[in-house]
């Protein structure tokens, strides 16, 4: 089957439809943008999938093992014979799968919009905006080397920068703008170092000759690599790490997390789309991509693990804490990215195969389904009640019987309850961490109670809780708020029950992955145990979870303030870099490089001023100056000119 | 004819020349200014004659140098005393003392 003639639409089509909604959106299609961005979107959806099950039932496999295609391929910027940056399309299990989730997810929130985002003054930009994010990120996943995914990697941050900032006469959400693009430009400097050093010891960008010069034992690339060391690491090291960097910065790693809760500033539907699904997974996706190549590599791999286990605790105890719905859920994306990121790493401990790769896609794809309706849900909710503030609601279960009904779904999704979709991701994750290192295995063990406690502990504060003191005055949302809600629940549930071992494995050949019962109960009684212990705290409005706050105190108030990291990045731009690095930077700009120019300025307007006076105007006196010069000339011939 | 040395042919030459250099210098007059000129071309004319008959009396370069010098002072003049009627008309005046606004 030939892929060409099609799959290059899959992202030009929402390009297309960004930049038609973009140039002439608020004046032509002021009303109209949602559903002309929409359609478009629709015909994107559907080629995806027709490629996706061309993919993976028809012609993707040769003889039982998937393989890598190479859609298009064009040389874009030719450096050498040897060197140059391509703009391609790469289908493998992966990014056919990211394609799908991508292009699923994205038009369940194009949908949704067009009911919660109805009337808002800058409707079509909105749209145009959401186009540019579809098109980037499925450019990041399709891309076919290492640069092409660096430049949709800007690109999505762009638009995730546009997004957040979307209202942007609130000076809250100008201000996360800026804070998750300086943070994330931030982590992808160490990206780009990465990349140049790969491409500078591998000589080549693409993912496929990359992979295979540096994982081939005899390979001079990577003895070069390995061979060479800067304060005591491999280069291929470092490498590795700076790219694993930017991932992490993307994937709103500990430390560099501190972006994603504030990004919550941006409209809802965003949130969910990019800020859960799809973008914020890019980290885990960058690391899969180059998985060979990290696989080979221990010491990075560990890094990676405990990255990943680090945030998956922290961000889900700090969850715990939060009040505003969106940062409960933003938290919560964390926690489970940390999942994924262990879940890749945590085989470095044991001489396993590729499960961890498995299961980490396998959670990627069934989290992107129930956090994108998590927080299409909570954009519901909070259409319908006009805060963030979970104190402010209760009781909406009977206001709102969909929006609960598939919160529920979610809520029981995210915390490993079979049959719902995380239960079996979140198991293939905890096997592979249990046959690997036990540390991480109870760290993940605890972290899975945590999070089915703010789960539920967010589902009985929304829905249950006080009686509602809200009037039913516009009812739930039109159906175009629904038809998502029901669609992405309706997934949350199925998407689980796919084999997913059978389709996206490490190395293209498909595995039998079976998990025996008795390994579940663990993970299933601790999480039921956390929605016992959020169920006593919150099914019925009372002062336990005051009283337990006051018992905590010290802890309680440090957890709640998010350990602090927002005043410690302050305190160190503020105080140190501010102070140490940029007024001395200042000092010299203004004193010595101005300084410099302006005394150029200066002596030059000074000479011209003293030596004007020569230009009098008077026709004589330049004929006497003349003349004298003509003398001087004469005598220095006649005299000295020998 | 020819007991007349060169010496003293560039003596007159050199007056000529110092005599137009000092009127140049000195007169207000545009007019005047335009005839020192003059005499300055003119005893650069008279140079170029001596020199070919003294030196190489067998060739006519310098004589056909003084023609040309001759021709241009012509045009010259032509195209001075154009500027000075202009001056006269904007300015009502030709003396050179009056016309000092082209300065900085």
């Amino acid at each position: 089957m030939n892929y060409s003639s099609y799959i290059a639409l899959i992202p030009l089509l929402p390009l297309a439809g960004f930049v038609l909604l973009g140039l002439f959106g608020q004046r032509r299609f002021s009303k109209s943008a949602g559903i002309l961005g929409t359609l478009i979107l629709l015909a994107a959806t559907v080629l995806a999938f027709y490629t996706a099950y061309n993919y993976f039932f028809v012609s993707g496999k040769v003889n039982g093992v998937y393989q890598p295609v190479i859609a298009l391929q064009y040389t874009w910027l030719q450096f050498s014979p040897g060197m140059s940056i391509d703009m391609g399309i790469l289908l493998d299990p992966a990014s056919v799968m990211m394609l799908v989730v991508v292009t699923f997810v994205s038009l369940m929130v194009h949908v949704f919009s067009l009911g919660y985002m109805k009337g808002e003054n800058r409707f079509a930009t909105y749209y145009a905006f959401l186009g540019l994010f579809t098109f980037s990120m499925l450019g990041l996943v399709l891309s076919t080397n290492i640069f092409q995914i660096y430049i949709f990697w800007e690109l999505v941050g762009v638009s995730s920068f546009l997004l957040i900032g979307f209202y942007y006469d609130r000076p809250a959400a100008v201000a996360a703008a800026k804070k998750a693009f300086i943070v994330t430009r931030f982590a992808d400097l160490g990206f780009l170092i990465g990349i140049l050093i790969l491409a500078f010891y591998s000589g080549t960008l693409d993912f496929g000759t990359m992979i295979q010069r540096l994982t081939a034992g005899d390979s001079s690339q990577l003895a070069q690599m390995t061979g060479s060391t800067f304060l005591g690491i491999s280069i291929l090291s470092w490498a590795l790490t700076l790219v694993f960097m930017g991932g992490a910065g993307k994937s709103a790693m500990f430390p560099l997390h501190i972006w994603l809760p504030d990004a919550m500033e941006g409209p809802t539907p965003v949130s969910a789309l990019i800020h859960a699904a799809t973008m914020v997974v890019a980290g885990v996706y960058l690391v899969a991509r180059l998985y060979p190549i990290y696989q080979l590599n221990v010491s990075v791999l560990q890094l990676i693990t405990w990255v990943g286990a680090i945030s998956a605790f922290l961000a889900a105890i700090i969850a715990c804490t939060q009040t505003d719905i969106k940062r409960v859920l933003a938290y919560s994306t964390i926690s489970q990215i940390g999942y994924m990121l262990f879940a890749l790493g945590v085989p470095a401990y044991s001489i396993s195969s590729g499960t961890g790769y498995t299961a980490s896609l396998f959670h990627l794809f069934t989290h992107a389904f129930f956090k994108s309706l998590l927080f299409l849900g909570a954009g519901a909710v909070i259409h319908f009640i006009h805060t963030n503030e979970m104190g402010q609601m209760g009781g909406l279960r009977k206001l709102m019987p969909l929006t609960h009904l598939t919160f529920l779904i979610a809520c029981l999704a995210i915390a490993g309850i079979p049959p719902f979709a995380g239960f079996f991701s979140k198991e293939e994750i905890l096997m592979t961490a249990w046959q690997s290192n036990r540390t991480i295995y109870y760290i993940a063990l605890i972290t899975s109670g945590i999070t089915a406690f703010y789960m539920f502990r967010l589902y009985f504060c929304i829905f249950w809780n006080k009686p509602s003191t809200h009037h039913n005055d516009h009812g739930e949302g039109a159906l175009n708020m629904k038809l998502p809600l029901a669609l992405l629940g309706v997934a949350a549930v199925v998407v689980g029950f796919i084999p997913f071992s059978q389709y996206v494995p490490v190395d293209g050949r498909a595995k039998e992955m079976t998990i025996p019962i008795s390994f579940s109960i663990a993970p299933v009684a601790v999480a039921l145990a956390g929605i016992g212990i959020a169920w006593a705290l919150y099914y019925k409005e009372n002062q336990r979870p005051q009283q337990l706050a006051a018992a905590f105190g010290g802890l309680y108030n440090t957890i709640r303030r998010k350990f602090y990291f927002d005043e410690l990045y302050l305190f160190i731009t503020k105080k140190i870099i501010f102070n140490g690095i940029a007024k001395p930077a200042a000092w010299i700009d203004k004193y010595v490089v101005d300084g410099l120019m302006n005394g150029l300025g200066i002596a030059t307007t000074r000479v011209s001023e003293s030596i004007k006076a020569l230009q009098s105007g008077r026709v004589q006196a330049y004929a006497i100056y003349f003349f004298g010069g003509v003398i001087a000339l004469a005598v220095v011939f006649i005299y000295w000119w020998k | 004819m020819s007991s007349i040395p060169l010496t003293h042919i560039l003596f007159v030459s050199t007056a000529l020349f110092f005599i137009g250099m000092y009127g140049l210098f000195t007169r207000r007059n545009l007019i005047t200014m335009l005839m020192s000129i003059e005499l300055i071309l003119n005893s650069v004319n008279i140079n170029f004659v001596a020199f070919n008959k003294y030196l190489y009396p067998d060739k006519l370069n310098g004589v056909f140098f003084s023609l040309f010098i001759i021709t241009i002072a012509a045009a010259e003049a032509a195209v001075a005393i154009a500027i000075i009627i202009n001056l006269y008309r904007s300015h009502r005046s030709i003396d050179v003392e009056e016309t000092q606004e082209m300065k900085y």
